[in-house]
């Protein structure tokens, strides 16, 4: 990892889901570290507690116990709970969401969705944003399109441009190419990367994919709730005997 | 940048069969609101202008009932009540007096009035007093009659053009079988006059066989005399009955606050009923898109924001459909005031539904407030949504 200064940590970040009478422990005791800059991958299979941890650190989700903090300043823990309006505050601040269902307003144009967050919230200097981050992922052309009008990949752009453009400092990506074939699932994580590398933007992507996760710089493996950070990811992903586990 | 309205405007236009048919319950609603306080308003001003142009302020009538009599007077009908006509000279000593007018108001059966025939009002008048009295009466053709027992007739405005008569014409007085000569046609009054036929009283009391009697005398009270007295005099004459106009005003006002009421009551509901429709339009629409607003709240969105968009949403269905109502109200004025005067007792003339600038804006701003209030639940729930909870469409209804 690039060993900037810290983005994300968290310490024993647990969250139990109750289904019916059960308790189920989706993030078991996470203890990781994400420092400034980083392009961070987590894999896992289905069920493993992938999305669920990201929606922790994204702060869409409240952790039931442990702690989360985002530079120096501690979110969830250490006595601290913020209200929902703080978290709104913090999340329009800090972070760009992408999703693997696009969500964008069908009724708004590619423009106007790109536009949207800033109708919200604007960050000084965000004004051209909208035209530049579109015209960086090739999507300038169709700015005047309705997303019905364009294909999955180009949605999965608008949305990353939508996520880009006020200026967040971590951008989270809950399976980006989830919906997109294998030529536009590299496409979109080539961008990523791009965004990463220019910009020095924090990535933190879940996928199911392991060998689109091969494009991040720091991999974890999520499995039964619990996260391990694989060092040696050209040596196996996704094999525990090639993990170090982290907690 | 895109805004806040472009934003709601575009979602309203995602489901436009429901948009158009919420706003349409809205301008009915609105159309309602408008038409029934511009009757309000209306129907007063056209019954205080009715007893204006009536000339004077006070009438005697022989003893009966008041206002059917006076309703009469303003509207025609049978079954009238006759008093001698030297009454007249007893009025006329009274100092408050300024001027007096005998009428002797007859009617007719006119088969042909109609499709199942009608009363037609014969006013037996005489010219110098009557027109002394009513000094706003003009003549559209011709003028007064040439003799006060001639067989000639004035007609008002509507009369003529509902009897296609000009100055020089004959027209035969049914169940009598009398022609009078048209000698001339009143201009438009807006009033009764419109659609009465004069006659000179003479005439008209020897075709009747009521020589000597009339039914009414119409009094003209001096400026600053006191009313109330000479009313306190002329009761004392025999066998008749004072009919202030004011009275008359204030009875019809009141029989007519009954039908507001109901009519009001109406609006109200209609009010509600479009309320009910706007607060399950925004609602559903909120419903539907609970994924888009668990985005909207990712990508930076406060609960306010979200609140103040489907506010906003409302607002421009309420503000477009309370507009639509105010055009159909000011377009069908005409329509309305025909329905309403298929169920009024008594209808006065000219416009009944006054719509002016100040009732327009006081039905927007309620139809707009109205809106606000239903805004509220379904742009607190929204506002209310967890982001998460939301995406997942997991979100408790």
């Amino acid at each position: 990892m690039s060993g900037y200064a810290i983005s994300i940590e968290t310490q024993e970040l647990t969250k139990v889901y109750a289904r019916g009478n059960e308790a189920v422990t989706s993030v078991d005791k996470v203890s990781l570290r994400i420092n400034k800059g980083d392009f961070v991958s987590i894999i896992g299979p289905s069920g493993s507690g992938k999305t669920t941890l990201i929606n922790l650190l994204g702060c869409l989700d409240n952790p039931t116990s442990g702690e989360l903090c985002l530079g120096d300043r501690p979110i969830f823990g250490k006595g601290n709970n913020l209200s929902e309006r703080d978290l709104t505050k913090i999340r329009r601040e800090t972070f760009g969401y992408i999703f693997q269902n696009f969500y964008l307003i069908p009724t708004l144009t590619v423009i106007e969705n790109v536009m949207l967050p800033l109708t919200f919230y604007r960050k000084p200097g965000t004004e051209n944003e909208p035209l530049r981050l579109l015209k960086l992922l090739g999507m300038e052309q169709r700015k005047d399109h309705l997303p019905a009008q364009i294909s999955g990949g180009e949605m999965q752009r608008v949305a990353i441009a939508r996520a880009m453009v006020n200026m967040p400092e971590i951008l989270l990506a809950d399976e980006p190419t989830g919906n997109l074939d294998t030529k536009r699932s590299v496409e979109i994580v080539r961008v990523l990367k791009e965004l990463n590398q220019t910009a020095g933007l924090t990535i933190i992507m879940v996928t199911h994919n392991n060998d689109l996760a091969q494009y991040a710089d720091g991999l974890f493996e999520m499995r039964d709730g619990r996260s391990y950070e694989i060092t040696e990811k050209a040596a196996g992903i996704g094999s525990a005997g090639a993990a170090q586990i982290n907690i | 940048m895109i805004t806040n309205f472009q934003v709601a405007y575009k979602n309203l236009l995602r489901k436009k069969v429901r948009t158009l048919l919420t706003i349409i319950g809205i301008a009915l609603s609105s159309w309602v609101l408008v038409s029934l306080l511009g009757f309000n308003r209306g129907y007063e001003r056209a019954l205080n202008k009715d007893i204006d142009n009536m000339g004077f302020q006070l009438m005697i009538m022989a003893k009966g009932c008041p206002y059917e009599a006076a309703t009469m007077m303003l509207k025609g009908g049978t079954g009238l009540k006759y008093m001698n006509k030297s009454l007249i000279e007893d009025v006329d000593r009274q100092p408050e007096v300024e001027k007096t007018t005998p009428i002797l108001m007859s009617a007719v059966f006119d088969p042909n009035k109609g499709e199942s025939g009608g009363i037609a009002g014969y006013f037996g008048v005489e010219p110098v007093s009557f027109a002394a009295m009513k000094t706003f009466l003009s003549f559209r053709q011709g003028g007064w009659f040439t003799d006060p027992n001639a067989y000639e007739v004035v007609m008002g405005y509507e009369a003529a053009e509902l009897e296609q008569r000009e100055v020089g014409d004959m027209i035969l007085m049914p169940e009598k079988n009398v022609e009078f000569r048209v000698v001339g046609i009143l201009n438009r009054t807006g009033t009764q006059d419109d659609g009465t036929i004069f006659a000179p009283l003479g005439t008209l009391q020897k075709i009747f066989d009521r020589p000597h009697e009339i039914t009414t005398i119409g009094i003209k009270v001096k400026k600053g005399a006191d009313s109330a007295k000479l009313e306190a005099k002329l009761y004392k004459l025999p066998d008749v009955q004072i009919v202030s106009l004011q009275q008359v005003k204030d009875t019809i006002m009141k029989l007519i606050s009954t039908a507001k009421v109901m009519v009001l009551s109406i609006a109200v509901i209609a009010i509600l009923i479009a309320m009910v429709g706007v607060i399950n339009t925004i609602l559903t629409s909120v419903w539907e898109r609970m994924q888009e607003i668990g985005i909207l709240k990712t990508i930076g969105a406060m609960p306010w924001d979200i609140f103040r968009l489907i506010w906003t949403e409302t607002l421009i269905l309420c503000i477009t459909g309370g507009i639509l109502g105010v055009v159909f109200a000011l377009l069908l004025a005409r329509l309305t005031d025909i329905l309403i005067r298929g169920v009024l007792p008594y209808a006065p003339g000219g416009g009944l539904v006054l719509i002016d600038l100040r009732l327009v804006l006081t039905t927007l701003v309620s139809i707009i407030v109205i809106g606000l209030f239903s805004g509220i639940y379904p742009a607190w729930k929204a506002g209310r949504i967890r982001p998460l909870e939301a995406i997942r469409g997991d979100s408790g209804r």
